[in-house]
């Protein structure tokens, strides 16, 4: 097992977000979560992060306990997020936003890594030294999985890398999550709320509900699943 | 012409000094968005250096300029920068993630903690020091004698002054350091996510202003060649107001506004009445802050979404 969530329980205040959360993702898999907004999927990628920290439980990432490493250090370890919201620098450019993604890695990967980026996702070339801000949301989400894997992680934690794009960019944006995973063998760990499309993307998946994982199964097993389908598929892709 | 030549060249030397002092409260305010009033006091306790180390320098016998003046500059960054890194590390993190005033409030107690210390050690007496940079150039004579000149000293504080701020921007712009700090300064959470050690990136701006206040207490000294401990509340506020008419947060804006501060109090006093000059400034401070909050050059205040 690459990751592993045992029992973790996260709190905002007094607010239990996580209540007992435990699942597995294993090396070179593509592993979904989805449930409704608020059910704390993105709450759990941050607290694989340490931010915030888990209050009890354990995280295991490639043998080694993360629970209470320090945020900074996380991405050291091998694990990369493009979090909720996107959350690019917007005063900063493109580019610059894609060298902070290279903070931690060898500065002689930078041009190959680079390269491999742009070749992804043609236009963060094309708007390289435009400004963060103003991008389109499409343009927004490619720079925050290219800046993700500018650090060359192990695991790419993704979260709701779909929401508010275009179906034509959110098949490209899932097309190029399953070359990153099948080409350069990075194990993924997507949260999603369009659970069609991840479904089919993913060899496993979780559905939480209310902070707690209800269920779980293959993406096949899940898709033909009724509470699945009534719950998260009718209507809703 | 000759009158105003001189006033402009004063005020350039002003604005310099403002300017140094300017780009503390910007990058800190930037960085974690609270005004550290401990600042002024900051840049007092570098002149408070710069002093020791020429009396301790001329002590030893050490007699060329030029080797004087840098060994102080180094010193003075250099001792001035830990205290700004210790101001920090007492006063301003532990309250981080507290509610917003407690770090301004410990900033008005760090500063009046500040003064009283070097009260205590080095006594409430202003404290004189000799012209360290004598001469200068004649600009201009008027046929009435009074001449426009631009001293030695004057010379050399706005060249270190521009030779700072072209390494500043450099700094800033073009380094994986700068990166860091503009990336703490736009998201904290999402910066700590790709490995940035945000609490030591703060901290490294606190190091990084404490030394330009540094220089600027060294140059106030050699000018005005006198420092005491209260000296640093006006001479803060007053680039503290640079800092805001500029726009608070930005770089170029705390150049600029120590630039125009400088001027104002240089012509003000000048032309109308030096008792006047600090009305002056701080009227300044007041129109901007009803009239253009954001100062010339920052960013309005964008609620994100």
């Amino acid at each position: 097992m690459i990751l592993t969530v045992d029992n973790v329980h996260t709190f905002y205040g007094a607010i239990e977000a996580l209540r007992g959360v435990s699942l597995e993702v294993d090396e070179g898999e593509i592993v979904t979560l989805i449930g409704a907004n608020g059910a704390g999927k993105s709450t759990l990628l941050m607290t694989i992060c340490g931010n915030p920290q888990a209050r009890s439980g354990q995280i295991v990432f490639d043998g080694e306990t993360i629970t209470r490493t320090p945020t900074f250090q996380i991405v050291r370890k091998g694990i990369a997020q493009s979090p909720e919201g996107r959350r690019i620098f917007p005063r900063m450019t493109v580019l610059e936003n894609l060298q902070m993604g290279a903070l931690t890695s060898d500065p002689a990967h930078f041009d190959g890594d680079l390269e491999r980026i742009f070749a992804l996702f043609p236009r963060l070339r094309e708007r390289s030294g435009q400004r963060g801000g103003t991008l389109s949301g499409g343009e927004q989400q490619m720079l925050a999985i290219g800046r993700a894997m500018m650090s060359r992680p192990r695991l790419l934690l993704l979260d709701e890398p779909s929401l508010g794009l275009a179906p034509m960019i959110v098949k490209q944006i899932f097309e190029v999550i399953e070359d990153i995973n099948r080409e350069q063998g990075v194990t993924v760990f997507l949260v999603e709320q369009n659970a069609f499309h991840a479904l089919r993307l993913a060899t496993r998946g979780y559905v939480m509900v209310n902070g707690e994982i209800t269920l779980t199964g293959t993406g096949a097993e899940l898709l033909s699943n009724e509470e699945v389908r009534a719950a998260y598929l009718e209507g809703g892709h | 012409m000759e009158y105003f030549l001189q006033q402009v060249i004063n005020g350039l030397t002003l604005g310099a000094i403002y300017g140094l002092i300017a780009i503390g409260y910007t990058m800190v305010y930037g960085i974690i968005g609270m005004i550290n009033f401990a600042h002024g006091d900051i840049f007092m306790i570098g002149a408070f250096i710069s002093l020791m180390g020429f009396l301790l320098l001329g002590l030893l016998g050490v007699g060329w300029l030029p080797l004087t003046l840098l060994i102080v500059l180094i010193a003075s960054m250099m001792l001035t920068a830990a205290y700004g890194w210790t101001v920090e590390r007492l006063a301003y993190r532990p309250l981080r993630g507290s509610f917003r005033l407690a770090p301004l409030i410990s900033a008005i107690g760090m500063s009046l903690f500040l003064q009283n210390y070097v009260q205590l050690l080095q006594g409430a007496r202003a404290k004189p020091l000799p012209p360290v940079i004598e001469g200068g150039f004649e600009l201009m004579r008027r046929p009435d004698g009074f001449t426009a000149t631009i001293s030695y000293l004057q010379i050399l504080i706005i060249l270190l002054t521009v030779v700072l701020m072209i390494a500043f921007t450099f700094l800033i712009q073009r380094t994986s350091l700068g990166r860091q700090q503009r990336s703490c300064e736009q998201d904290k959470t999402m910066a700590a996510l790709i490995g940035v050690n945000v609490d030591r990136t703060i901290s490294i701006t606190f190091v990084m202003g404490a030394a330009l206040a540094a220089v600027a207490g060294l140059v106030y000294l050699m000018r005005y060649g006198v420092i005491d401990f209260f000296e640093g509340f006006l001479v803060g506020i007053k680039a503290f107001t640079a800092a805001v008419l500029g726009g608070i947060g930005s770089l170029p804006g705390a150049m600029l506004g120590g630039l125009l501060i400088g001027m104002i109090e240089a012509l003000w006093s000048g032309y109308f009445s030096v008792q006047y000059k600090d009305v002056a400034v701080f009227g300044v401070l007041v129109l901007v802050l009803i009239f253009r909050p954001s100062g010339l050059l920052g960013k309005p205040e964008i609620e994100k979404v």
